[in-house]
């Protein structure tokens, strides 16, 4: 796959759509590209985050250690990015991520991609949108659960 | 040491004096005849006495003696010689005359040199062997750089003044007299003017010459506390970095330099007003010669001979006397700089050079208790460290020391490893005092390291097995010109005071280690490097050094199994991919152009990518089938992607570091070359600008920059055009270039390039990391994990160990303290550069797993973390410089106390 291809596909992600072609070439260029195999994990929970990868074909599972072990909390599809959240608080990964097929992926560390950030304004705004969205998905989820557990209290 | 320079030097060179001083006085014999000789000539033959009638002649070298009570014993008839053959006769005499002086004078030189290079020896050696032998508190004052001044330059002097310390006076006294005495038995009133000039000479010049002396003690001074500056700059860099002081350190060097400018300035004013004195005071006697003497000549009173002889005889004495002088200058002054040198090296408190004294033998264990005895210790300042504490550690028993940091806990440590001395009380292994125990006992059987490593510049090897290296243990047999060289170095090293240590012997002690040699010392060696958790750090130096295919042919002779080995582990882990590797006879997608063009590696620094490029042989082959224009439009297009992408970023932007091919600084030039050559074809440029187009061919690797630049077409023309580079190879290449072959060893590629035998596939995810994994595995199995270490430990530290990093010096450090298996391992918190967790697992490595196997010293180990106590017999807590408590784990637990407190 060439550089042009991986920008056609870096467009279709919603974070980079609103980004000059151009930037994203560069992004392409400066990221690495990695594959992986079904069942190979990309990172692990409690690991130091030092990138964030855009899934470019293929899938992965996101995995969260529970006290019964393993769960699996999610599923990402190709065109979608995932560990930028770790890098851009500085904490450990709060997940596992592990490829269910074939995956091809863009591995854009932490330093560039916080460079990307403070360069391009509109990825920024985009990053915030994804994540104000998250998090009101959040807040609903949890006044539900708040709403049941006085439910049931009574 | 001896405070007078010359009492030293007499006292280790006496006979060689006393030699000297006679072959000095034999030398006079033929010097002084030498004088005589030309009157006699230019009286004799040339004026014609005794030649007054033509065909006279006259008796030449009749030799005969006196003897008492015997008569007159006659040695040589003499010959019978005309006037023309007299002359020829004496002039042959004189020449051989010159001929014995020279000799003399080379014999006297030669000896002199070699008398003073054995006593500069002895005394470097000797100052040496005293810095060996300081306690250790004198290093906190002293500056090593200023030491190492001292050692090699101040003393420098002194062994030139050797040969001339009892010679010179003596032959250049002997000469002055000699030419007086001449002088005043050809004219007694011409000698005494002479002889007072002399005596004028030697009162006033010494005089002003004191003040030389001074300035030149001065000038030692600032010299060498320059020397002591310029290591600290050296050392103490990156604080000047640090702190932006870096002008403030140039304004002190400034300073300091001013000052020895004044000095040296001064100085040579002095030395020259001196010298111009000294030259008038010699120059005026001639004067007082011709004017006189030509009177009294005139008058008859003296014969031309003799003012010609006198005069002659001046010429002499003017030279001897202007060295004399300066010898005696160089007498004081080199004692000036002597009672310098001594005043730094006479410290107090110098070690007993018995506790030092070697000892081959093996060194019985320890299997005493050590005690400390009311110790009191207390640094620099005053303060005190730690107050009479009383202590007993039993031979085996582990002990945990703990407490806050100013404790007293490190202050115990340093005091076992005999780094601090105590202030009052002692500490004792079977009621010897540990100071006076020999070095053999505590430097083999007490074990210590602390967070300050130190590692000698050399390979990793030396350094780790440094703690072993106690003695010369094997002799070398020398043979033909080595074994002469070899016996003429013994006896030089003998003659200056040196020890005969062969240094090239094996001073590995294997036994104490618990192995019987150097082949199995890995037995006990990896352990070791498991258990600090450094071998994967040794593993990776060897894989990316070159190996020395000599001294390593058990690895590099399996290197096609090991390939073969790697090649069917990937296939099983279903991981092929992971490496491409290298085919004769096809492209590899995962190395550069260049690499496939050449498919061998280079002898560097002989031959380089450029010296490559510019080779004609190479260059031709580029040209068959028009390679190089097809490398020009792709290393065009290259430089067409890159500029698209980075023309646009500052040139310190974090992206320039994906850019392998060029730096930030080529991206103006190569969009101007773009403008002037893009859609123009080759001819357009110049040799130059082909060039570095072309270049960027050469780093392009298809999976890794993705701009879509290679195709079958070219692929296959560029392996191609590698078949062609290899069959016709010109000698001069083939000397530099090792082409890549599957069942050899390649000298000049690193293990990892030799094992691999490919390039890693850059899309490989952690690809690097799951093969280090692997190949660790497959060393093991083929049991060739030893060797591999083995190959690491050659690797250079660098100076003090810099090359490493921290972490790697602590773990060494501890590494080295463990394979001396020793009876009383110290550590004294070893460890602070690494994360609590990795200091965790090591401690129970060490704790748990490493003594099973039979020897089991005892450990004594102030801990960073105390939650590690429990993994100890003992626990001893410290507070404030006392010792608070002390006990079994559980007990002090029980207890309430300190520990439970610090625990928590």
């Amino acid at each position: 796959m060439l550089l042009k291809d991986e920008v056609e596909m870096l467009r279709r992600v919603p974070l980079f759509s609103g980004v000059a072609p151009a930037k994203l070439k560069l992004l392409a260029f400066t990221s690495e590209r990695v594959s992986y195999k079904s069942g190979q994990i990309l990172f692990r929970q409690g690991d130091p985050a030092d990138a964030a990868y855009v899934i470019l074909t293929g899938g992965a599972d996101i995995l969260s250690d529970s006290p019964s072990g393993e769960i699996k909390v999610a599923e990402i599809e190709h065109d979608s990015i995932v560990g930028e959240i770790a890098i851009l608080c500085d904490v450990s990964r709060t997940a596992t991520v592990r490829a269910n097929s074939a995956l091809e992926a863009l591995r854009i560390s932490k330093d560039h991609f916080l460079k990307l950030l403070s360069d391009y304004p509109e990825m920024t705004i985009e990053i915030m949108r994804v994540l104000a969205d998250r998090l009101s998905h959040t807040t609903t989820e949890l006044s539900e659960a708040r709403s049941k557990q006085k439910q049931a209290a009574k | 040491m001896e405070t007078s320079l010359t009492r030293y030097i007499w006292s280790n060179t006496r006979l060689q004096q006393i030699w000297i001083l006679f072959v000095v006085a034999v030398s006079m014999i033929p010097y002084f005849m030498s004088f005589d000789l030309p009157k006699q000539i230019v009286n004799g033959p040339i004026q014609g006495n005794g030649f007054e009638t033509p065909g006279a002649t006259r008796t030449f070298m009749h030799l005969e003696y006196d003897v008492p009570a015997f008569g007159k014993v006659v040695f040589f008839d003499g010959l019978e010689l005309t006037r023309f053959q007299t002359l020829m006769a004496l002039s042959l005499v004189f020449l051989l005359l010159v001929i014995i002086n020279g000799l003399f004078k080379l014999y006297i030189n030669t000896y002199k040199g070699r008398l003073g290079e054995r006593m500069l020896r002895r005394i470097r050696f000797e100052l040496i062997d005293r810095v060996l032998r300081f306690p250790p508190a004198q290093f906190k004052r002293v500056k090593s750089a200023e030491i190492a001044t001292m050692i090699k330059d101040e003393v420098e002097p002194m062994g030139g003044f050797t040969g001339d310390a009892f010679v010179q006076p003596a032959l250049l006294g002997g000469q002055a007299i000699t030419a007086l005495v001449f002088i005043i038995m050809q004219n007694f009133w011409l000698g005494m003017i002479a002889a007072g000039i002399v005596a004028v000479q030697g009162v006033v010049i010494p005089r002003m010459r004191k003040r030389l002396l001074e300035l030149g003690r001065q000038r030692q001074l600032t010299a060498r506390e320059l020397s002591g500056r310029v290591g600290e700059i050296v050392d103490g860099i990156g604080t000047i970095h640090g702190n932006d002081t870096s002008n403030f350190e140039r304004a002190d060097i400034a300073s300091r330099l001013g000052l020895i400018f004044s000095i040296r300035y001064d100085l040579y004013q002095w030395k020259f007003l001196v010298k111009f004195i000294n030259n008038f005071l010699a120059q005026v006697t001639p004067f007082l010669f011709y004017s006189i003497g030509g009177f009294l000549a005139l008058q008859g009173r003296l014969d031309i001979g003799q003012l010609v002889a006198v005069i002659n005889a001046y010429k002499d004495l003017p030279g001897p006397l202007k060295e004399l002088i300066d010898w005696d200058q160089a007498r004081q002054d080199v004692q000036v700089k002597y009672n310098q040198v001594v005043e730094q090296f006479n410290v107090d408190m110098l070690v007993d050079p018995r506790i030092q004294a070697l000892a081959p033998d093996p060194v019985n264990r320890l299997e005493h208790s050590l005690h400390a005895v009311n110790l009191t210790l207390s640094d620099d300042s005053g303060a005190p460290l730690l107050r009479h504490v009383t202590l007993e550690i039993k031979p085996g028993e582990t002990a945990a020391i703990v407490g806050n940091s100013g404790s007293g806990a490190e202050a115990l440590a340093e005091a076992f490893a005999r780094l601090i001395w105590p202030e009052q009380g002692r500490i004792t292994i079977d009621g010897k005092d540990i100071l006076e125990l020999p070095e053999s006992v505590t430097g083999r059987r007490i074990a210590y390291a602390a967070s300050d490593t130190y590692f000698f510049h050399g390979t990793l090897r030396d350094n780790l097995l440094y703690g072993l290296k106690h003695a010369p243990l094997t002799k070398v047999e020398y043979e033909g010109a080595k074994a002469a060289k070899n016996k003429w170095n013994i006896n030089e090293a003998r003659r200056a005071g040196n020890p005969e240590l062969d240094v090239n012997s094996d001073w590995v002690d294997y036994v104490s280690a618990g192995v019987t040699g150097p082949d199995d010392l890995f037995k006990v060696v990896r352990p070791v490097l498991d258990a600090v958790l450094i071998s994967q750090d040794i593993l990776d130096m060897a894989l990316r050094s070159n190996v020395d295919i000599k001294t390593h042919a058990d690895l590099t002779d399996r290197i096609v199994e090991l390939r073969q080995a790697l090649r069917k582990r990937l296939k099983k882990e279903d991981l092929d991919d992971l490496v491409v590797p290298f085919k004769l006879d096809e492209y590899n997608p995962q190395a550069t152009v260049g690499e496939n063009l050449l498919f061998g590696s280079m002898r560097r620094p002989m031959m380089t990518n450029r010296k490559l490029a510019a080779h004609p042989y190479f260059r031709s082959v580029l040209r068959e089938n028009d390679l190089y224009i097809d490398l020009y439009n792709m290393g065009l297009e290259i430089a067409a992607n890159a500029v698209e992408l980075f023309e646009d970023l500052p040139p310190d932007h974090p992206f320039f570091q994906q850019l392998t091919f060029m730096t930030a600084d080529d991206i103006p030039a190569y969009q101007v070359l773009l403008q002037k050559l893009q859609g123009r074809g080759i001819d357009a440029a110049s040799a130059d600008e082909r060039t570095s187009i072309i270049r960027l061919s050469f780093s392009y690797i298809e999976p890794r920059h993705r701009f879509g630049l290679l195709n079958s077409q070219l692929m296959a023309k560029i392996v191609d055009a590698r078949a062609r580079f290899h069959q016709n190879m010109p000698d001069d290449l083939k000397a530099v270039i090792e082409r890549y072959d599957p069942e050899r060893f390649i000298s000049t590629a690193t293990l990892l390039d030799n094992v691999l035998f490919g390039r890693i596939g850059f899309t490989q995810a952690d690809g690097s990391d799951r093969l280090r994994t692997i190949l660790r595995d497959l060393f093991d199995r083929l049991g060739l994990f030893e060797s591999v270490l083995s190959i690491g430990m050659d690797f250079d530290v660098g100076s003090g160990g810099k090359r490493l990093t921290n972490v790697q010096r602590q773990k060494l450090n501890v590494a080295r303290a463990l394979l001396k298996r020793a009876d009383y391992v110290i550590f004294n918190r070893p460890l602070p550069a690494l994360d609590q967790r990795v200091q965790d697992h090591i401690t129970h490595n060490i704790m748990e797993d490493l003594h099973e196997e039979g020897h089991a010293p005892a450990i004594i180990w102030v801990l960073s973390n105390t939650a590690l106590a429990n993994l100890f017999d003992r626990v001893i807590v410290f507070d404030k410089g006392t010792l608070v408590e002390d006990g079994t784990h559980a007990t002090l637990l029980e207890k309430n106390g300190i520990f439970k407190e610090l625990v928590s």
